[in-house]
């Protein structure tokens, strides 16, 4: 193992993090004020690709691309809470997650209906196609420093807004005490709508930054769904420090485990043997992290100090 | 006792066409029923284990559809080291070994599982259990030795003392009774003091534990034994495809097994049985106009959540029946 490769790696699961982060920070937003599950917050990361990949086409620019998606994926979780999530917040949370549940099925043969089996390449524009040296053996792509760059305003914008704003405020005391804010004249239901949109918004983005990479495809949300989730009861369910933190963790962990671990298998086991168990360990190494967490502490690492 | 129950009848009757019809179907040259009779009673099997803890133990488990995948690997491995070497102590085609494998390693699974989920309530449980079936899906696709991503075929069926598996009629009736075994199970189970812990949990942790209880202790054999249940349904339903593969545990395998018991009617013995036969007529009949079937099969799912609450047990109750 020698020191750039793992100097990439990290950078490639910070930039894992970030992802996770911005798909995990809706989650916990529309679960801390909303007391909501939304299984379908995955499908919102595979629409906010799909628009971006049509709309790249549609404009021969990707920059101009996201921006024009980023509102409509707002649009679409408005939509969502407006008929699927609204009436089912008086529920339980087995409703949330079956309700859910079948608006995946919907939105992923929907995107099926209108964008085809196949996925669909996102090609980038020329200045972002390039690769940055770092150092004389360190080379890396320069869309993957942005994707960290965008991420991370993407992070400290939402610690602005909630911390810093008034719209923040309302959202921050809509979580500790929802009958309170309704009772000083704050329009509720707006409210929340909002909070719904801006965790749609922020998956949508985190598709739309990784559609160059990877493609998008049906079922792409499906996947990250469920690290988010991990991600979110690593950190605190409710908690946004706690899902930037967790994220972070979650995705160095997860890129470095599947580049390393055989280097470090075979530090005391034969090479044959970290061969073959390394892949699937590291393929469980996130879950094993979740399980020892939740046995130290059930609430996950920061629990938000209201509810 | 009292006479019995119009759903008790209703019960009964549903059973017995179950039992009647695809064997009749068969022979009169409609051998396609029998297997989709077939694979009803193995997801029966399932949907009945997971209304043992969802339905009565107010537990919402995402993840049962690990313990299918894991009971059918417990027969594909086996049977695919008895074919290509390697690994002999495992090597084998006798149903009488990996069928109580496939019970074993799930009960084994759900308890190591079982014990970190239970430690957590609510919307928490159900992210957990959803990670940990996803968890068992990486691995196995891990896994190239048997696979991976592509899956594995099994060449040959488990073998058992008295019933050929290869034979449909056989590998059906097997698997109906294994079904109303299964039923008789978590019926005598409910109805028992453990049973009768479980729902009052459900109903009111806080007075359980007060009454002095151990909730969590109950609460963790209660998933063991759906776990391993489960894990049997797998096993048969490894035997009945021939071919496995990770997609048998992919989490929207667990949440329509989620579907068919909360559309049968969750807490009751009936409902697992209705929800999988709805699931099954539905699958078949929407797949067989379109591709696109799982857009219908979404809007009547949500449908059923928003407005149809009690499931289809439900609309079948008689006047003065009250839901168990």
């Amino acid at each position: 193992m020698d020191l750039s490769l793992l100097i990439i790696q990290a950078l490639n699961g910070v930039q894992l993090g970030l992802l996770l982060f911005l798909v995990a920070s809706g989650l916990t937003l529309v679960f801390g004020i909303l007391d909501f599950v939304n299984l379908a917050h995955g499908s919102l990361y595979m629409l906010g690709a799909f628009l971006c990949a049509s709309l790249t086409f549609v404009f021969g620019n990707f920059v101009l691309a996201v921006l024009v998606a980023l509102p409509l994926t707002g649009v679409i979780g408005f939509l969502v809470e407006r008929f699927v999530a609204r009436p089912l917040y008086a529920r339980d949370h087995l409703d949330h997650v079956l309700g859910t549940f079948g608006l995946i099925l919907v939105l992923d043969t929907l995107a099926h209906l209108i964008w085809g089996p196949a996925g669909i390449a996102v090609p980038l524009p020329e200045w972002l196609q390039g690769q940055v040296a770092l150092s004389e053996t360190l080379v890396i792509p320069s869309f993957r420093l942005v994707i960290i760059g965008a991420g991370l305003s993407a992070a400290a914008g939402l610690f602005w807004l909630v911390n810093y704003t008034r719209l923040g405020m309302l959202i921050r005391a809509g979580a500790s005490n929802r009958t309170m804010v309704s009772a000083l004249g704050i329009d509720i239901q707006t409210l929340f709508a909002l909070v719904f949109a801006l965790g749609a918004m922020l998956a949508g983005l985190a598709g739309m930054l990784i559609a160059p990479i990877t493609e998008a495809s049906i079922g792409m949300g499906n996947n990250i769904i469920i690290t988010a989730f991990v991600v979110i009861i690593v950190g605190g369910i409710g908690s946004m420090k706690g899902a930037f933190i967790g994220a972070l963790l979650i995705g160095l962990i997860d890129t470095l485990g599947r580049s390393f671990l055989d280097d470090l298998f075979k530090v005391f086991m034969s090479s044959d043997a970290a061969e073959t168990s390394a892949p699937a360990v590291s393929a469980m190494l996130i879950y094993i992290i979740m399980a020892l967490v939740l046995s130290l502490r059930p609430q996950g690492l920061f629990p938000p100090r209201t509810r | 006792m009292t006479s019995m129950t119009r759903r008790g009848w209703m019960t009964v009757a549903v059973m017995a066409l179950l039992a009647i019809l695809p064997p009749v179907f068969y022979l009169t040259g409609n051998p396609f029923y029998l297997d989709l009779a077939t694979r009803l009673s193995i997801l029966g099997i399932a949907a009945v284990s997971l209304n043992l803890i969802l339905g009565y133990g107010g537990l919402v488990s995402f993840g049962h559809a690990a313990f299918v995948g894991l009971g059918a690997y417990a027969v594909g491995i086996p049977a695919h080291h008895w074919l290509y070497g390697g690994m002999d102590f495992l090597a084998t085609t006798s149903g009488l070994v990996q069928i109580p494998l496939a019970v074993a390693v799930c009960a084994l699974f759900a308890l190591v599982t079982g014990a970190v989920c239970l430690r957590t309530k609510g919307v928490y449980f159900i992210m957990i259990t959803m990670a940990f079936a996803q968890m068992i899906y990486y691995l196995i696709v891990s896994i190239e030795e048997y696979g991976g991503d592509d899956g594995l075929v099994i060449d040959t069926r488990s073998e058992l003392p008295f019933v050929n598996l290869d034979n449909p009629l056989q590998l059906f009736g097997f698997s109906y009774v294994a079904l109303l075994v299964a039923m008789g199970l978590v019926r005598m189970i409910t109805r028992s003091r453990f049973g009768m812990v479980l729902k009052g949990a459900k109903g009111n942790e806080e007075r359980m534990v007060t009454l002095g209880f151990n909730v969590y202790a109950y609460r963790l054999t209660a998933y063991v034994i759906s776990g391993a249940m489960c894990g049997f349904a797998g096993a048969l339903l490894g035997n009945f495809t021939t071919f496995i593969s990770p997609e048998m545990m992919d989490w929207s395998r667990s949440g329509e097994l989620m579907f068919m018991v909360i559309l049968g009617g969750a807490a009751t013995t009936l409902g697992p049985i209705l929800g999988s036969i709805a699931f099954i007529v539905v699958e078949e009949i929407l797949s067989s106009f379109t591709i696109y079937w799982h857009l219908p099969f979404g809007l009547m799912l949500m449908a059923v959540v928003l407005y149809a609450r009690g499931g289809l047990v439900g609309l079948l109750r008689g006047r003065g029946e009250d839901a168990e």
